[in-house]
């Protein structure tokens, strides 16, 4: 059987790792959405030059792992005479990995809004920036809702390798809580609790975006 | 910075046996995780009281959590309750236990996709449900699951770097390796293997897509060449 005094003996270290780790969720999340808008509107853009840079940062960060990604921050910048924290390196890496999904989700949504809207905007006055503001973002955040949070239960799922870099994390706690007591089986059931508490709730939440946005359309 | 040195005769061998083993365990852990992502998939598909439930708890539990808790968790915890694997072992196992949930969502959205009138059809031209299963969903469902499983591929072979943290002698790890020689080798060796899984990664994406379109004009093709009414004239002989 577990043993629940592990728990309570440790529930501030608990609720810390739990603290720290939807902090970091929530704002590499941010981060993320606003590089991904970014990259998703160069992906669309007329210009080629802008296209083939966001085309290349999808398609690069996607296919190499994030743990990579952060040992580049944590381990690489270090040698070029930057420092970062395992909290600071672990919040850029995932806010650029993540970025690279949400500016897909973000491309899909707009391309799904009508050209007509983006012809109308335009031959009514407005900058192609304008229309993008205006008329055809409000209209695609409807469709990218539940895809985004997919990446947000990602987000929390992957702010675990912040445990590899110190990163102050369920994860790091966990491990600090593991060798302090010598238990290891209860303690990471514990921190798998933890996670769940975020990430189930989340993932009920989108299934029913989804299921809502498809019978709407 | 030191491009030269990093990259010296020995250093790339040694990142390519890291390759090898992230490749080899990639794809072992694939394989077992389709065997077993199909059948919990078949089961949460196929509705039967309780047991459906109870996979249904299993995948959503363990899809919901971080995969590098789940590799700590072979490795450091299962020792404590007398289950002691290897390093590779270990990691493996934690690959097959998360991928088989994520690979059975694959395979049930795979078989829901097929329409109910099908299974209605065969049913009333007498074959059992699992002939029917057998017979008629199953083929069709594994070939539109196959472009999401190419995807699923492409995660596990990026995922298979979290096993750096137990110290599979992978790809990531042995870049570790080559960097603890000498701080300049540490950017071009990152930069080298980022490359490299980028390569082998955007490749079978490539494959994935153009699976994908194949895909999707077969199904639109079958749809005009054989309609509904043809369909069951021909399952009738």
């Amino acid at each position: 059987m577990l043993d629940f005094s592990i728990l309570t003996n440790n529930i501030d270290t608990y609720l810390e790792g739990f603290l720290n780790t939807l902090k970091v969720s929530l704002l590499a999340l941010i981060l993320s959405f606003i590089l991904g808008v970014i990259i998703a509107v160069m992906r669309i853009s007329p210009m080629k030059v802008l296209q083939l840079a966001g085309t290349a940062f999808v398609e690069f960060i996607r296919n190499i792992p994030l743990i990579l990604i952060l040992f580049i921050f944590y381990y690489g910048l270090p040698s070029l005479g930057m420092e970062l924290s395992g909290f600071q390196a672990g919040t850029i890496a995932l806010s650029i990995y993540t970025a690279a999904f949400i500016a897909e989700a973000i491309r899909a949504g707009i391309l799904s809004v009508d050209k007509g809207q983006m012809e109308a905007g335009r031959s009514s006055g407005l900058t192609y920036i304008q229309t993008m503001r205006y008329i055809i973002l409000p209209q695609a955040i409807k469709i990218v809702i539940p895809p985004l949070g997919n990446q947000f239960i990602n987000l929390v799922k992957n702010s675990s390798i912040l445990g590899v870099v110190a990163g102050l994390d369920l994860m790091y706690f966990g491990d600090s809580i593991s060798s302090a007591t010598y238990v290891v089986f209860d303690v990471y059931i514990f921190v798998a609790l933890f996670y769940l508490i975020l990430t189930i709730p989340l993932s009920l939440f989108v299934g029913y975006l989804e299921r809502r946005l498809a019978v709407t359309g | 910075m030191d491009f030269i040195g990093a990259y010296s005769l020995g250093n790339l061998l040694f990142l390519l046996k890291g390759l090898g083993t992230t490749l080899l365990v990639a794809f072992i852990a694939i394989i077992f995780s389709f065997l077993i992502g199909s059948i919990l998939g078949i089961l949460r598909y196929a509705k039967i009281p309780v047991l459906s439930g109870i996979v249904a708890l299993c995948v959503e539990v363990i899809r919901n959590l971080p995969l590098l808790l789940i590799i700590f968790f072979t490795f450091f915890a299962l020792p404590e309750v007398g289950i002691k694997l290897s390093v590779t072992m270990a990691a493996i196992t934690a690959l097959i236990i998360f991928e088989s949930a994520m690979l059975s969502e694959i395979v049930r959205s795979g078989l829901n996709s097929i329409e109910k009138g099908q299974i209605e059809a065969a049913r009333s031209s007498g074959l059992t449900y699992m002939q029917t299963m057998q017979h008629i969903i199953l083929p069709q469902a594994l070939r539109r699951m196959v472009p999401p499983i190419v995807s699923q591929f492409i995660s596990l072979l990026k995922d298979t770097s979290l096993a750096v943290v137990i110290s599979l002698p992978e790809l990531l790890h042995n870049a570790q390796i080559v960097n603890g020689k000498n701080v300049n080798y540490v950017i071009p060796t990152f930069l080298l293997i980022a490359v490299i899984y980028f390569l082998v990664n955007y490749s079978l994406s490539l494959v994935a897509r153009r699976l994908e379109i194949k895909e999707r004009t077969n199904r639109k093709s079958t749809g005009k060449v054989l309609p509904a009414k043809h369909q069951a004239g021909e399952m009738m002989q």
